[in-house]
């Protein structure tokens, strides 16, 4: 009953940040949401695999944990440089 | 449980798709499709198919973004309406679409046990695989002990196909540069 209120709660919180994600007025909204949306499927693996007896699931989750990071990382590269492979100009010569 | 866990999900990802489709800004649709691409590779582990699930998130939530944002990168982040008329995209796609799901009605029946791919030599799979091989996982022992040199020789391919991708990227990277001192600091120190 606990881990069934738990899902729904989860479900209910990637909901609204898809709304987020589709309306958000500006650039970083979207990219939280982004973020959000891969921590909720964490805690959604996480909770859904104690639901249906696979706690063996949280070995996903914690990889879910390290591909989320990938896409944050490059969106915010992205708008802190314009460009993926920014290289520094003041980089010493040999 | 776990139809309704699906269908929340499944819906999301129908607001998801609508929205790509209703979005004009090309940045908001890279990260609506990272969105898209995390709630399918869910959907996957709660169907129980974990190893597609780990492929769909770490290329479409993972790769694909950075690719997308190379791309707008080059381009503009911004898709422009197109006046023309929609009549003929609309047209070939509903075409497509019926012939995809006419073809849908010759298959066997979702989970059906008796069709041939079920009767073949995955029985055998099934019973021996932990006997034969000692890996626990059923899938793991088919990819990597049954079928180990088809799976070496995907890799094969694939490794051969990032090394071509990446000399043609570093070789248009030396001639555009005027500067023949100015080396990518990653390869200075090898």
């Amino acid at each position: 009953m606990m881990f069934m209120m738990a899902t729904l709660a989860v479900l209910i919180a990637m909901a609204l940040v898809v709304i987020r994600a589709m309306r958000g007025p500006t650039v970083f909204d979207r990219v939280l949401a982004g973020n959000v949306i891969g921590t909720l499927a964490i805690l959604l693996l996480a909770v859904v695999g104690f639901l249906m007896g696979r706690p063996e699931w949280l070995d996903i989750a914690l990889t879910y944990g390290l591909l989320n990071l990938i896409s944050t990382l490059a969106v915010l590269k992205f708008f802190r440089h314009g460009d993926l492979a920014f290289l520094p100009k003041e980089a010493p010569k040999q | 449980m776990e139809a309704y866990i699906l269908m929340a999900l499944l819906a999301l990802l129908a607001a998801i798709t609508i929205a790509i489709v209703f979005q004009r800004s090309l940045f908001a649709v890279v990260i609506l499709a990272g969105i898209y691409s995390f709630l399918m590779a869910t959907v996957m582990i709660v169907l129980d198919a974990v190893d597609v699930a780990m492929t769909e998130a770490s290329v479409g939530a993972g790769i694909s973004t950075v690719v997308f944002l190379a791309t707008l990168h080059l381009t503009r982040a911004r898709e422009y309406p197109r006046p023309r008329s929609v009549m003929l995209p609309l047209f070939v796609s509903s075409v497509v679409a019926a012939v995809l799901v006419w073809g849908t009605f010759e298959l066997p029946r979702f989970g059906a046990a008796e069709t041939p791919i079920h009767q073949h030599i995955a029985p055998h799979y099934l019973k021996e695989a932990k006997r034969e091989t000692g890996v626990p996982n059923v899938v793991t022992a088919v990819l990597a002990d049954y079928r180990s040199f088809d799976t070496l020789g995907e890799t094969t391919v694939i490794f051969t196909g990032g090394i071509g991708i990446l000399v043609l990227l570093r070789g248009r990277r030396r001639k555009r540069g005027e500067d023949k001192d100015a080396v990518d600091p990653g390869v200075r120190d090898a």
